[in-house]
């Protein structure tokens, strides 16, 4: 499942970074890398872009670089 | 390349470009303070740090071709002379364009404006180390002794996260030092780490345990290593309870966000800017109107009528008002950056309005500056410091000017409160005069967007930069940093920009002055004999005969040709021309012409002059409401601003950018005063 389409307030795991995009490394470089926890915190009011939490901290991106990463649902 | 303007230049020290680590163990006497880099992710509190440091004293400079300034100063409490370079926040060393990494240059001595430094402090967020030990991964392979100042410690145990920094030390082979930078008492260890991280050969990169040997650079492949190093380094040393406090941090950022109380709360907080940015910096700029305008007279008193006197009233005394007036704004937009910024609350306005501003192909940190465009484009340009990506800084750069700006507004409320016909509909509620104006306000908005489209397909074409932004945790903003920002700002301003505005200040002043013939004196004293005319209607007549005889003069009927189509004479020619000092002053240009006394050029006395003005050819009104709406037109769209075009050529470090703005907006504005005033002679009005 894409990061876009996770629902708020659920945690999720990220499984793939599309590395084909320019975008690409400064996501990874942000920390959304293989392995990392990650969750919706909100949309913003005009329903793009998200706020993510990675790991420790907040991060803003939009729905289109969301789609850059794939998540599996964490239960918990 | 050569620095545009380096204010304040730091005694030139330590620009060898030999390996740090021969020069950590260089102990010789009189070789200068040595250099050291802070390095740091943004929202680290690196500046914060810095100043702790320094205390408070810096000086900044701007590099060519760099967008951000880059603070230096001398440390304090060291043994010996340590001079601290404070380079940009950034998340990774790998930047995605070489000019992009300013820090990266800085630190591998590629700029020689900036010596190479002798010891690297990389500033990291206590709260969240693992993206911050991303960026010490790529710091530990640069052949530089390394310190590791572990920040906001505080922040982290009230967060419930332990960090057991002597491990840390041991597993990065580096120094790592807890401080509070906010607490400058708490700096002393690093301060003594980092001497000793100067003057001991053990702290050498050699001698330091090397890293994994990472993947090629630029691999993804390469950022997984990292970061999967990173946290094999944390293992064991980051260790979590529950939080001492609850997370009062979230809870601000649910209501802030909010779909509803968030957007009221935004609107709120951008009225209030906007008010105090257009109407509070208002008394001060007549404070200081007044105070020069009582200047002006002194001169006067002291220095006989003429030549100087005019060049020190109206020349020099005149342009530097004409530098000052932009500074209350520009302190009143940097109090309101340095406040939202400091607290956290621009990331969230930038989230928030994001959406809004795409369609320009921006994103919502160029709100700020465009915002206050309406009230200035010179603290605006100045304040699109905010946008990181250098690319869309251009382009708001670019757009910013078109906003309309307080310097237009007399121009506008001139021309319709002489020309538009006072016509209302529904009882009064519309009207057509307030019509008119909304107008004007909307032309430079609607242009905007295809022009901002237009540079985004055509200059600005690429990758797209994404909206990729950290929303760093609240916290209280700082009166000292805060302070500090709008000095900078304002500082900054008057040093670079100030010399170029009061130049061509003065030299519109001499196109207006001279010649000053002999014979044009001995004409209009003819003519006080004939007429009977008192002193002050012959000094009247006597400033417009010379204005009209002047080069300035000459230069509107030169343009004449030229602006002929639009329904404008020569002396609209002229007063455009003069207003490139300041908008405002076509008001005062068109007053002089007139034949009006300078001081008593009041509104009404204006207006009945401007409707009387004949044409020299056929003597019909010379204004009309086509010429009128015009003008307004070619006002709102044109780039007659020295203030703006400096300040674009200093914040862009090129002289082509002003250029082009320049010639684009001036072509547009022409082209689109052509077409209201065709328009409107068509429709007959």
């Amino acid at each position: 499942m894409s990061l876009a389409k996770l629902p708020s307030r659920t945690r999720g795991r990220v499984t793939r970074v599309r590395v084909d995009h320019d975008l690409s490394r400064r996501l990874m470089e942000m920390g959304l890398v293989e392995g990392t926890e990650v969750q919706v915190v909100r949309r913003a009011p005009f329903g793009d872009p998200l706020q993510i939490r990675v790991g420790d901290y907040d991060l803003s991106l939009r729905t289109s670089e969301a789609e850059l990463i794939d998540v599996t649902r964490v239960r918990g | 390349m050569q620095p545009t303007s380096v204010e304040n230049s730091a005694p030139h020290i330590g620009t060898d470009n030999r390996p740090a680590y021969r020069d950590a163990s260089d102990t010789r006497a009189g070789s200068g303070p040595c250099v050291v880099a802070l390095l740091g992710n943004p929202n680290t509190g690196k500046t914060a740090l810095f100043n702790a440091l320094t205390g408070f004293r810096r000086h900044v400079a701007n590099y060519p071709g760099v967008t951000v300034d880059i603070a230096r100063g001398p440390m304090r409490g060291a043994s010996r002379p340590i001079e601290l370079i404070d380079l940009p926040g950034t998340y990774s060393l790998a930047a995605a364009a070489p000019d992009e990494c300013v820090a990266c240059d800085a630190l591998h001595g590629r700029r020689p404006e900036l010596p190479r430094p002798r010891l690297v402090v990389v500033v990291v967020d206590a709260s969240n180390l693992l993206r911050n030990l991303y960026l010490v991964s790529q710091v530990l392979e640069l052949d530089l002794p390394v310190v590791v100042a572990l920040n906001m410690i505080d922040v982290a145990r009230r967060r419930g996260i332990r960090i057991a920094d002597d491990r840390l030390s041991d597993r990065l082979g580096v120094p790592v030092v807890p401080v509070v930078a906010t607490q400058p008492r708490t700096v002393a260890p690093l301060v003594r780490a980092m001497e000793s991280s100067l003057s001991s050969p053990a702290s050498s990169p050699a001698a330091r345990r090397p890293l994994p040997s990472f993947p090629a650079a630029g691999s993804p492949d390469e950022v997984r290593a990292r970061y999967r190093w990173a946290q094999q380094v944390l293992n064991g040393v980051v260790t979590r309870t529950e939080p001492a406090s609850p997370a009062w941090s979230d809870r601000i950022d649910a209501a802030v966000t909010h779909p509803v109380a968030g957007l009221v709360l935004l609107i709120l907080v951008l009225y209030g800017m906007f008010t105090l940015l257009y109407r509070g910096a208002e008394p001060l700029m007549h404070l200081m109107e007044s105070a020069f305008a009582w200047l002006g007279t002194q001169v006067a008193g002291i220095v006989p009528d003429g030549f100087w006197a005019s060049l020190l009233q109206d020349g020099v005394l005149a342009g530097v008002g004409g530098v000052l007036q932009f500074l209350p704004q520009i302190l009143v937009l940097f109090f309101f950056i340095a406040v939202l910024e400091d607290c956290g609350y621009m990331a969230r306005m930038a989230f928030m309005v994001d959406r809004l501003m795409r369609p320009l192909g921006l994103s919502g940190r160029a709100l700020i500056p465009l915002l206050s465009s309406f009230a200035c484009a010179v603290p605006a340009i100045l304040g699109t410091r905010v946008i990181a990506s250098r690319r869309e800084r251009l382009i708001t750069i670019l757009i910013a000017p078109f906003m309309s700006c307080s310097a237009r507004l007399p121009v506008y409320v001139l021309f319709i409160g002489a020309f538009v016909p006072q016509r209302a509909w529904l009882g009064g509620a519309v009207r057509l005069d307030a019509l008119v104006m909304l107008a004007m306000y909307l032309v430079g908005i609607v242009v905007s967007v295809p022009v901002a489209l237009l540079l985004r397909k055509t200059v600005f074409a690429g990758s797209a930069s994404g909206f990729l932004l950290e929303l760093p945790s609240y916290k209280w903003p700082r009166l000292r940093t805060v302070w500090q920002r709008m000095y900078l700002a304002g500082r900054s301003f008057v040093v670079r920009a100030g010399t170029v505005i009061l130049l061509v200040n003065v030299a519109v002043w001499a196109l207006g002055y001279f010649p000053r013939s002999t014979q044009t004196r001995a004409k209009m004293e003819n003519l006080r004999v004939i007429h009977a005319w008192d002193e002050a209607t012959f000094q009247r007549e006597l400033a417009g005969a010379y204005l009209r005889d002047s080069f300035l003069g000459r230069l509107g009927h030169a343009i004449e040709p030229a602006i002929a189509p639009l329904g404008w004479d020569w002396r609209i020619g002229v007063s455009v021309i003069a207003s490139f000092p300041a908008r405002e002053v076509v008001v005062a240009t068109l007053g002089t012409i007139a034949n009006l006394d300078a001081g008593a050029a009041e509104a009404t006395a204006l207006r009945d002059a401007l409707r009387g003005m004949k044409r020299e050819d056929n003597s019909e009104p010379l204004f009309t409401l086509p010429v009128a709406l015009s003008i307004m037109v070619f006002f709102a769209l044109c780039a007659q601003c020295v203030g703006t075009l400096t300040v674009i050529w200093k914040e862009t470090g090129s002289w082509r950018w002003p250029v082009i703005s320049f010639v684009g907006m001036t072509t547009l504005a022409y082209v689109a005063a052509w077409a209201v005033s065709a328009t409107a002679r068509v429709a007959g009005l």
